[in-house]
């Protein structure tokens, strides 16, 4: 166990924001988690009292006869935007004063960093690149990522669960979003900035970043298990798997998204387009997961060869 | 003898009083003027107790401040910086646990960016060589230059998890949904613009980080599908070292003078700017869509089957 490593690497300055993150990410998931399943409860016992439902005020919050809905800006929010802007202030100069801004050597195209690596919040994409080529990684996933958050609003058909908290009127959306935020992109930047080591090489925790370690796998592409050497044999070969991945993924997606009776009803109400947009997205994110478990579990680099692109 | 003339001004003296002559006259004068002085000074200092009813003060704050309700509204609704704001708002949406409070926290760490970007500038010339030079001498030298980088740093850092963190808030609260969408594609565009601003202040010290970052984060676009030299097709578009878009991004086929020209410019002003701009619509569209999305009360599924035709839903799609 070499602790000095472990220590250098989660010490180095400009990888405290992603030590915060650790911590920040999974206290704001149960906060938000612990409000929803609050939300759940009154949700069940309004649904089973009818004649509750109609007099209730239908938040967890407390309330009583008599107080009004609304308060004024005037203190009540602008003191607290104060306060925060105080604390948010105190913080900064705080770790301003104690910490030092990273500055290294005068730059040098000569003299390679190892590991060269992007900043903190784009190592994701730069983990990315070992399961797609870069065009993929580097251009088409970023841009589909852009593209697939701003969709999210015009393909969530359920109208359910706007403005609070709640886990149950919304599992598909929010265990879609979470794995992607959470798994797809968090932990994909904490493998980039904590195992990832010189020459992009996979170290444990507490291993010793060496830059001789050597690794000895020899990756294969899937048309070379099947013995198919010919390259348009290897172009047709892949486009016929990839068909077949998207039709048994679409229908996976299609079975989780209409698990709940409520799903049922509002995938009955969608237009075709908002749920084959859905359906292309969801379906290209699980591109990732299930690249990295072929990767890990059969070593295999491509599944689709082609003379002008490799995926 | 103060309050003789308190609240009006002195009169000039009646006519029919005997003129005296002389030296007297004049001391007279001076001793009169000397007692309205010292009253009015009494009375300005009497005024301080109450500087809201200054002329001053009223010419700044135009309204009230005291208690009532109608002051309240009119402080925030006719002043230029808080008048973003609506003069009343959800009594539960102050609490802590709906917002976290990361928007406003994101906007303010911008604030706070911009304005130690700007002292940052007058120490920064973006050349290759004086900009390393730079840093150095303002690490070391410059009074209150290392706090004044380490906090456009950390703030730099911390707007990206504020960032992230409001988005995840508002995709848990479901605020997303009608009538917000187009104000949630704005926070998309709004996202990026952070990462990228983020992405090319890296390069400005010119070190070996900054430079090998930008030479990762730049060598993706080599890989563009059509318009990288090494993606798929680019080939066959020509797309060569010395015209692709990765070349645009540099001004180079490396990462050099022109290069950190481009990420000062960029990180300087145009996207600032353009995140300006897109922050100004957000804001503004967050008021237009009805303030801030809750917390609103739970709707039960039977309600929402009740409406018939989901609110949610494509017009021209019927059962």
């Amino acid at each position: 166990m070499d602790w000095h490593q472990l220590w250098e690497i989660t010490s180095a300055p400009d990888n405290v924001p992603i030590v915060a993150l650790i911590l920040l990410v999974p206290f704001y998931t149960w906060y938000g988690i612990r409000q929803a399943l609050a939300n759940d409860r009154l949700i069940a016992q309004l649904e089973a009292d009818p004649q509750l439902a109609k007099t209730h005020h239908r938040k967890t919050m407390p309330w009583k006869a008599g107080w009004s809905k609304e308060i004024p800006v005037w203190p009540y929010l602008l003191r607290i935007e104060f306060l925060a802007a105080i604390v948010v202030t105190v913080i900064l100069m705080v770790w301003s004063i104690t910490l030092n801004a990273p500055l290294e050597e005068l730059a040098n195209p000569n003299l390679t960093m190892n590991p060269a690596k992007a900043p903190w919040y784009f190592l994701g994409l730069q983990e990315m690149l070992v399961y797609f080529d870069p065009w993929m990684a580097g251009v088409v996933m970023p841009s589909l990522i852009i593209v697939g958050l701003i969709v999210i609003p015009y393909i969530d058909a359920n109208p359910l669960g706007a403005g609070y908290y709640t886990w149950k009127q919304r599992r598909f959306a929010i265990s879609t979003f979470c794995f992607g935020f959470l798994f797809l992109w968090l932990l994909m930047v904490v493998i980039g900035t904590f195992i990832r080591g010189p020459g992009w090489m996979w170290f444990w925790p507490g291993q010793t970043w060496d830059p001789n370690n050597q690794v000895f796998e020899v990756n294969r592409d899937l048309p070379d298990l099947f013995r198919i050497t010919n390259i348009w044999g290897k172009t047709i070969f892949g486009a016929i798997v990839m068909g077949i991945y998207f039709a048994v993924s679409g229908g996976v997606v299609h079975k989780l998204f209409t698990w709940s009776d409520w799903n049922k009803k509002v995938f009955a109400k969608m237009s075709f387009l908002q749920y084959i947009t859905m359906q292309g997205f969801l379906t290209i994110m699980m591109l990732l997961p299930i690249k990295i478990l072929i990767r890990h579990l059969f070593r295999i680099k491509y599944i689709w060869v082609t003379p002008w692109f490799n995926l | 003898m103060a309050e003789e003339h308190s609240g009006t001004p002195p009169k000039e003296a009646p006519s029919d009083v005997p003129s005296k002559k002389g030296l007297a006259a004049v001391l007279d004068e001076v001793r009169e003027i000397n007692t309205a002085l010292v009253g009015k000074a009494k009375e300005d200092l009497e005024s301080l107790k109450q500087p809201e009813k200054t002329a001053v003060f009223k010419s700044i704050f135009r309204v009230k401040h005291d208690e009532s309700s109608r002051s309240r509204a009119l402080g925030v609704l006719s002043n230029v910086f808080l008048h973003l704001h609506p003069s009343k708002i959800n009594r539960d949406a102050v609490r802590y646990n709906y917002t976290w409070g990361m928007g406003g926290i994101t906007f303010y760490l911008f604030v706070v960016l911009t304005f130690t970007g700007v002292l940052l500038m007058y120490y920064y010339h973006p050349t290759k060589g004086q900009a390393y030079r730079d840093i150095v001498y303002l690490m070391s030298d410059v009074p209150f230059g290392s706090l004044l980088r380490n906090m456009h740093r950390w703030a730099a850092h911390l707007m990206i998890i504020t960032v992230w963190l409001h988005m995840f808030r508002v995709f848990l609260t479901g605020s997303y949904k009608k009538p917000r969408e187009f104000n949630w594609c704005v926070g998309v565009i709004l996202l990026v613009l952070t990462l990228l601003l983020s992405f090319t202040g890296y390069l400005l010290p010119d070190d070996q980080l900054g430079f090998w970052a930008v030479t990762v984060g730049t060598n993706m676009a080599r890989a563009t599908p059509f318009l990288g030299h090494e993606g798929p097709f680019g080939p066959l578009l020509h797309m060569t070292p010395y015209n692709d878009v990765r070349f645009a991004l540099l001004g180079g086929s490396i990462v050099d003078a022109n290069a950190l020209l481009r990420a000062y410019i960029w990180h300087c002003i145009a996207i600032p700017v353009i995140a300006s701009v897109f922050m100004i619509v957000h804001f503004w569209r967050v008021r237009k869509d009805g303030g801030i999305s809750g917390p609103a009360p739970v709707v039960l599924e039977q309600e929402a089957i009740k409406a018939k035709v989901l609110p949610y839903v494509v017009p021209q799609h019927t059962e």
